[in-house]
């Protein structure tokens, strides 16, 4: 079947999604990024492989965070880069969202990085350069609505890949607001891609969304009950406006029954890791104690982060 | 004008014919059927050799877009769509803009229409004032005027002891209320069936239940006020399971299924495909398998377009922000004829579905060819094929998920009281 991820030749095209891509080409991302940690400990932070080459952030909703993240591994590839905040730019004054993509296509635009509220936002970026034949142009999802964040998923791979090794035996539990969540989704496809046998999910009815049983985790939602004896447990952040309304009373409830706290935590595996794709909201879904602990691997994912974009980059700037 | 169809195969569902007939049209209505009257002579003949000749089809759910929406479609491109499609008779919803809610606006497209001189439109009017779900919409005035029915369209009423007034005002009149089963303030952000796709794609889902709720209270409320219902595009095997106990019960409904619902569920929409942003949702592959069974067993009476022109300024956009709807008119017989192909069902059964069903739900005559009566008439070539493209599609809305494919069966001629309105010269 026709795969938008994928050139004729199976390679990657644009990065999507991490639904769907094959478990060769995950793994070859990850294999990519190993080496690309070190260039940060270099003096001369800075490799030639994307000289020459534009790549355009263009974010239709707001992240510094996301887009900063793409702009230093891109800059490290010794890409040129522009940042377009289109949230408060040009499509507010009704230009469409293919208007812009043409537009930036005449500047000679090489790499787009995409943002946006709407879940397949860029399948339709891809779809469009396919269709006007400008096969030299590549996507790279950076969120779409609650679909995918395919990178993060990428990164929380390498951060687990880098402490546990093997994925073929673990155990791992993603807690908080699935139904929202593309970072979710996107650990979802990669865990069970990669092999993981158990992928359990924990949260309450309201958050979790339907039919999530068929994507291959088990549903809990009893928090003590969903991380005994976890490897990893992987923390969703929970946005502001879902605290209080008809998804959830509070967010101080929220935290009561389903934050990470060390009591929760000690239920665990005694070496089990803790991530968080951050920003975290202490006290909300998770503990201070346990952000700041032992178990906490959530900087070494800020900086793998890096590398495994700058992986995903090179990969596709190659082509 | 005397015209003879010669040659061809007649498929009358209202009549039970199924056989090799000539048909004599003279002043814009059948003369005769099989042999000539006395002194008949033809001023044209057409030999429909190896076609069918059948009444011209009704459909129940056509969206012209006017007034209000003309940039996206307009009478004179929609009717040339129905005539290439073997569509004769037309219900127009009433969320134009305005709505059809105030007799002017009836008399002004019923007259607009009959100008053009195509097919025949059968106005739907608001049962709500602007469709607000507030006040009612002078019923009797708006049935003088040309309407056939009262609807909301995918305006449900929120207040529910509205549309219980409303119910009871339109039985008093015996009525027809055609009721799309939306239920208010539930998954209003939802954009496609709450499953496994919504899921993984990340879309906001709509489930089951904004159907069967919404279907719950109507069946209640006409059986309490003796109202006739007719349940407007159905998409799951639940809202199905529904009506069919209603009418077992013996309240006086009826139901349609669209051309989309019957043959594509949420795994069409693939990687986004915003083909497939269409109101309601599809479902899944279960749901349509009943609703493609219903349609057969008679639980559901017809099969309409549910033509919805959308331009492409409306669909390249992310599959949330998409706007529903896609054409239809010229693919009813090409899609009805599939589904009856697909369940092994002769043309009789199937065209029934399209003709004489349609005609009864809007209490007209059409649908259906006797002596005496309208000769609106569709022939069509059962062995040829309709390729859905751009290019051919006479609809100014180019958007439908059936894009690219080759259908079944393909119109030869549409004739409206008599006069040749369109034909396919190879």
């Amino acid at each position: 079947m026709f795969n938008p991820q994928l050139n004729a030749h199976g390679e990657l095209q644009h990065l999507l999604s991490l639904d769907g891509l094959p478990r060769e080409i995950l793994t070859a991302i990850l294999d990519t990024a190993a080496p690309f940690t070190e260039v940060a400990e270099r003096e001369i932070k800075k490799l030639p492989i994307l000289r020459g080459k534009s790549i355009f952030n263009l974010f239709f909703e707001n992240s510094t965070r996301t887009r900063t993240t793409f702009e230093i591994a891109a800059k490290r590839l010794s890409a040129d880069v522009i940042n377009l905040n289109v949230a408060t730019s040009s499509t507010n004054k009704g230009e469409t969202l293919l208007d812009t993509v043409d537009n930036l296509c005449a500047m000679q635009a090489d790499m787009f990085v995409v943002r946006h509220a709407s879940s397949g936002a860029p399948y339709l970026i891809a779809e469009h350069l396919r269709a006007t034949d400008r096969h030299d142009i590549h996507v790279i999802n950076a969120g779409d609505g609650r679909h995918a964040h395919p990178t993060q998923g990428l990164l929380d791979m390498y951060t687990i890949r880098h402490y546990k090794q093997d994925f073929t035996k673990l155990v791992v539990a993603i807690v908080g607001d699935v139904l929202h969540s593309r970072v979710a989704r996107s650990q979802i496809a990669a865990l069970t891609t990669l092999g993981v046998p158990e992928v359990r999910v924990i949260g309450p009815k309201t958050l979790m969304p339907t039919g999530l049983d068929k994507l291959g985790v088990r549903v809990f939602h009893d928090m003590r009950e969903g991380l005994r004896d976890v490897d990893v447990v992987m923390m969703l952040r929970l946005q502001n406006e879902r605290m209080n309304g008809p998804l959830l009373p509070s967010g101080q409830e929220f935290f009561k029954v389903w934050g990470l706290t060390p009591d929760k935590l000690a239920l665990a595996r005694p070496d089990a890791i803790v991530m968080h794709p951050g920003p975290m909201n202490r006290g909300v879904e998770i503990d201070s104690t346990v952000a700041d602990g032992a178990q906490a691997v959530i900087l070494p994912q800020v900086t793998f982060g890096i590398a495994v974009r700058m992986a995903v980059m090179s990969m596709l700037g190659r082509g | 004008m005397k015209i003879q169809l010669t040659n061809g195969h007649l498929v009358d569902p209202a009549h039970d014919i199924d056989q090799p007939q000539d048909l004599f049209i003279a002043d814009g209505k059948v003369a005769a059927i099989g042999r000539a009257p006395d002194g008949f002579v033809a001023d044209r003949s057409i030999d429909a050799s190896g076609q069918v000749v059948c009444p011209g089809l009704v459909d129940l759910s056509a969206r012209l877009r006017e007034p209000g929406f003309e940039y996206l479609a307009t009478l004179e491109s929609e009717m040339e769509a129905a005539m290439a499609g073997g569509v004769t008779s037309l219900a127009i919803p009433p969320d134009t803009d305005p709505p059809l809610d105030e007799p002017g606006l009836v008399e002004m497209l019923c007259y607009r229409a009959k100008k053009l001189n195509r097919a025949h439109v059968y106005p739907v009017g608001a049962l709500t004032e602007r469709l607000e779900g507030k006040r009612l919409s002078e019923m009797a005035e708006l049935v003088d005027a040309g309407c056939v029915a009262f609807s909301q369209a995918n305006h449900p009423i929120h207040d529910t002891q509205v549309l219980f007034c409303a119910l009871q005002y339109a039985a008093t009149f015996g009525y027809r209320v055609w009721l799309q089963p939306i239920t208010p303030h539930f998954a209003q952000e939802g954009v496609a069936h709450d499953g496994e796709v919504a899921t993984r794609l990340g879309l906001p889902g709509i489930p089951t239940a904004a159907e069967t709720i919404a279907l719950f209270s109507y069946i209640e409320l006409a059986r309490m006020t003796g109202a006739k219902l007719h349940i407007t595009r159905l998409s799951s095997a639940e809202g199905l399971a529904l009506v069919r106990a209603a009418k077992a019960e013996g309240l006086d409904i009826t139901c349609d299924v669209s051309i989309n619902h019957l043959h594509l569920s949420d795994m069409d929409i693939g990687y986004f495909n915003a083909h497939c942003r269409l109101n309601p949702p599809l479902r899944s592959q279960r749901d349509r398998d009943a609703l493609q069974s219903g349609l057969a067993e008679g639980d559901i009476d017809a099969l309409c377009s549910n033509h919805s022109p959308v331009d492409d300024d409306g669909k390249q956009l992310p599959f949330s922000e998409a706007e529903a709807g896609a054409t239809g008119l010229e693919l009813l017989l090409p899609l009805a004829l599939k589904w009856g192909q697909q369940r092994g069902l002769g043309l009789i059964d199937i065209l029934r579905r399209v003709t004489i069903n349609p005609a009864r739900i809007i209490g007209s005559k059409a649908g259906q060819l006797s002596v005496g009566s309208r000769a609106d008439i569709c022939i069509f070539d059962p062995q040829g094929e309709t390729t859905v493209n751009r290019s051919t599609l006479r609809s100014q809305g180019k958007n439908t998920p059936f894009l690219g494919l080759n259908l079944p069966g393909r119109v030869s001629y549409t004739l409206v009281e008599g006069q040749l309105m369109f034909g396919r010269i190879d």
